[in-house]
């Protein structure tokens, strides 16, 4: 599966990414709107979405699926706006702005990574074997 | 018979076109009216009185039902009402329980008003269509369902003389019926009764929710009280309401920001903390089985005894490793993250009609659980879904059920009455055989089931008057008071519970308070003022989730880290300030915890009128069975002999050399004045009179001194 892989010890917390990124899907330069945040004081964090999928499970109507590249996907149309996927993601990297009723996600395409000058984050891939959202036809027998 | 044939059945009756309007603030500010005696289908104004005193929920319910009927309605007649109404929180995504339905109607097992607060998707959806409210009247000739379309506007009364009955089928049929295709599907409620509704009092209402996941629709249950029966009563086969597009903003909140905040921090909780407490996302309320069992509270054997050895076969780690579908949301609304609404799925049956089809077992709760198992001595779990099975499809409540069946196995085991008046049923404890064929003979309206499905105090009088039974030996130990068969917990050890029970509106449903833990475990209510000041608090608090929609169990069925530093940690000081903000956030009311009560005061006390109107409500109504209160029999006093001997010895009697018999007269004149001090205290807490009416003063107090309450109190002061 894609995803946008990170080196902490590279970032050099200049917010250029926070900025690609709320520039490209919301027209604003805001980091409250963005899906990668990094941390502003202190040693360097970044948060951002490692699509394992634990999310998945958790929507009450399903809005949320791995498309074919492996990336986890929210279908916005059909979300209900609970934020439980934020609440659980065991990263909290699934993010929210009082803007929109619905929550927003890194879906790993890689435009912030093209201008990250440390080359901090960039775009990888690893097992899809590491995906934690269950099987539904098997749980349920079908 | 396929859906559209089924369908191609429907004879329409009345139409009625409405425009979609607005929602403010959580409120549509409009109620739907509808007669199915008449098939008058109309809008009511919403007032501002009604918003001010009442909120909504259980506070419309009531309101509405008060002014259908008359001190002499009986709860078959015409003019009884099913009141089925949200409260402006319901219907919002983002805090968890906040899809609650309120249902109000005259009992047929209390004759006194009955509520009862239910999940599913019914209300969510009503409120999006545009009703605040539906309030149903009358009685129609020929079976007929309601169909609310919210999308279109449009509201149908319709014969449908082929639908099943039965709620499981009847849920996946009209799902199947209104639904556009599979992904329309949750965008469908139903409501349904069930077959064993028709032939008992204790009928209860499904409502129901389609699971995306298993591709079912499931069913919460409005259980208390015996709706379903008025329900059946009224030839209402089903009510449908359809809205597509549900967003999380529909409530059009006041300060949405703030609903999500609080939701969010919620949600984090529930994720870090529910596997080191509850387990309400594995098992839901069953998690406690093995937890009363351990402190003498579970109910064994019609509320003999509080503990019993085969608990470990009906522990919670046996449903969750053996039936339970683990990892599944199952929230009975969208955001509920404690997701307690467990199922058990491919669970196949050993009896009935649909012996052998592989079923989802909406459950075990621990009501049914206890009730349906350790209450009628019986210990197995596939027992225990079966039944639980059978109780929803035939629209049977789980918990008159079960209270009622060991009332009459104690009955039975006991020789009161015997195989030929139960039809040739072995009616011992234990003996799931016999308790399903119970519920089978409610199904099909025949047999001793269906007396059974009076319930206890039916079945009281029946024996006394019909099989010559000692009238006061059935009162010690049949447990139901106004009517209601008591909830799954003993009492027995806990004087504050017993009040709990005992100093309800409805009947002994502990949803009022539950104080054992506070006063028995605890001790923290060591005073008469202590337990009537928690006797004060609990019921208001509580009250106050029916009135706004609201579900009671994650307010306290998971706790902060924090909680236990709190000055008060049984009330879970952050939760609470979590609704006071959610309510902000949707109303733009800023409540304290203060105006949190009052409102609640408001409505209890004029539930509280209410049931002085119907013939109850007194004193004399509050009086309970000695079962809830201490050891009836020699057995029961022998099995905890010291805790007893003890509490003799305290009040200063030696009970060195007695005989049980003496221990146990002695015990219970002591105990029964404790209840009567307790009910003064109480009553004088919650601004009553010693017979138990408010004062006239008080309802000032309150701004409830409306002329039509004053009439009903006046001559009482």
């Amino acid at each position: 599966m894609k995803y946008l892989a990170k080196d902490d010890s590279k970032c050099i917390q200049c917010g250029t990414c926070e900025s690609i990124c709320s520039k490209t899907y919301y027209k604003e330069d805001n980091y409250e709107k963005s899906c990668i945040v990094v941390k502003k004081d202190g040693k360097p964090e970044i948060n951002v979405c490692n699509q394992c999928g634990e999310c998945i499970d958790i929507c009450p109507v399903i809005a949320i699926k791995r498309d074919k590249q492996g990336i986890v996907r929210i279908n916005k149309k059909i979300c209900v706006g609970c934020f439980m996927c934020v609440g659980f993601c065991p990263q909290l990297s699934m993010r929210q702005h009082d803007d929109y009723i619905e929550p927003f996600k890194c879906i790993a395409c890689g435009l912030c990574a093209k201008e990250c000058p440390t080359g901090a984050i960039y775009i990888a891939e690893r097992s899809d074997d590491e995906a934690k959202e269950m099987n539904l036809d098997q749980v349920f027998n079908r | 018979m396929d859906i559209k044939r089924i369908k191609e059945g429907h004879k329409l009756l009345a139409e009625y076109k409405y425009e979609l309007g607005t929602i403010e603030r959580g409120y549509t500010n409009r109620t739907l009216y509808v007669n199915i005696s008449d098939n008058t289908i109309a809008s009511k104004a919403v007032t501002p009185m009604m918003k001010e005193k009442f909120v909504g929920g259980k506070g419309f319910g009531l309101w509405y039902l008060w002014n259908a009927t008359t001190p002499s309605t009986k709860w078959d007649d015409p003019e009884n009402e099913i009141v089925i109404a949200g409260g402006p929180a319901c219907g919002i995504t983002q805090y968890a329980g906040a899809g609650k339905s309120l249902v109000c109607s005259l009992s047929p097992l209390t004759d006194i008003p009955i509520d009862s607060n239910v999940g599913g998707f019914f209300g969510p959806l009503l409120k999006f269509s545009g009703w605040d409210a539906l309030e149903i009247q009358g009685k129609a000739e020929k079976d007929v369902i309601v169909v609310i379309d919210g999308n279109k506007g449009l509201v149908t009364i319709e014969e449908a003389p082929y639908e099943a009955v039965d709620g499981h089928i009847l849920g996946e049929q009209l799902t199947e019926m209104y639904a556009d295709n599979e992904d329309d599907k949750r965008n469908v409620s139903v409501v349904t009764a069930g077959s064993g509704a028709e032939h008992t009092r204790m009928g209860l209402l499904n409502f129901s929710f389609y699971d995306p996941r298993r591709k079912v629709t499931r069913l919460k249950q409005a259980g208390r009280g015996g709706i379903g029966t008025v329900f059946r009563n009224k030839k209402i086969k089903a009510l449908v309401v359809k809205f597509s597009n549900v967003k999380g903003d529909l409530n059009n909140a006041y300060d949405q920001a703030v609903i999500n905040k609080t939701g969010i921090k919620y949600h984090r909780e529930i994720h870090d903390l529910d596997h080191l407490q509850n387990n309400m996302r594995k098992i839901g309320t069953a998690n406690i089985i093995e937890v009363m069992d351990e402190y003498d509270l579970l109910p064994v054997m019609n509320f003999q005894y509080g503990s019993h050895p085969d608990t470990e076969k009906i522990k919670s780690t046996v449903f969750i490793e053996k039936y339970i579908t683990q990892g599944v949301q199952d929230g009975c609304w969208y955001g509920c993250s404690m997701s307690c609404a467990k199922a058990a799925d491919c669970f196949k049956l050993k009896t009935g009609p649909y012996k052998g089809q592989r079923v989802t077992v909406d459950g075990p709760e621990y009501e049914n659980a206890a009730g349906l198992g350790s209450n009628c001595g019986i210990f197995d779990p596939e027992a225990i879904l079966e039944l639980n099975f059978y109780c929803d499809t035939y629209g049977i409540d789980t918990i008159s059920f079960g209270t009622a069946t060991a009332f009459a196995m104690e009955c039975y085991e006991r020789g009161i009455i015997n195989k030929e008046i139960t039809g040739g049923l072995e009616l011992k404890f234990g003996n799931f055989e016999t308790a399903v064929e119970l519920l089978h003979q409610m199904s099909r309206g025949e047999g001793f089931g269906t007396v059974v499905g009076q319930g206890v105090h039916r079945m009281k009088k029946l024996f006394v008057e019909k099989y010559g039974a000692d009238p006061d030996f059935l009162f010690d130990i049949g447990m139901e008071q106004k009517g209601l068969e008591y909830s799954e917990y003993v009492s027995k050890e806990s004087l504050a519970q017993q009040g709990g029970y005992g100093f309800t509106n409805k009947g002994p449903q502990h949803d009022e308070a539950w104080l054992i833990f506070m006063d028995m475990v605890n001790n923290q209510l060591p005073t008469f003022e202590d337990k009537a000041e928690a006797l004060h608090y609990f019921p208001m608090f509580r009250t106050w989730f029916g009135l706004y929609g609201f579900c009671k169990l994650p307010w306290n069925d998971i706790v902060p880290a924090d909680n236990k530093y709190t000055d008060e940690p049984a009330k879970v000081p952050e939760h609470v300030q979590n609704y006071l903000d959610v309510v902000y956030g949707v109303t733009g009311k800023r409540l304290s915890t203060e105006d949190m009560i009052r409102e609640s005061e408001r409505v209890y006390n004029f539930q509280k009128i209410f049931n002085i109107r119907m013939g109850k409500g007194l004193r004399k109504n509050d009086k309970a069975p000695y079962r809830s209160m201490g050891p009836v029999t020699k057995e029961e006093y022998e099995s905890r002999q010291e805790r007893y001997d003890n509490q003799l010895k305290e009040i200063g009697y030696n009970p060195e050399g007695k005989t049980t018999e003496e221990k146990i007269k002695v015990l219970r004149e002591y105990r029964e004045d404790q209840y009567e001090k307790l009910m003064d205290a109480v009553y004088k807490r919650r601004g009553w009179n010693s017979n138990g009416v408010p004062t006239i003063e008080y309802l000032k107090e309150l701004g409830m001194d409306l002329p039509e309450l004053i009439e009903v109190v006046k001559d009482l002061q």
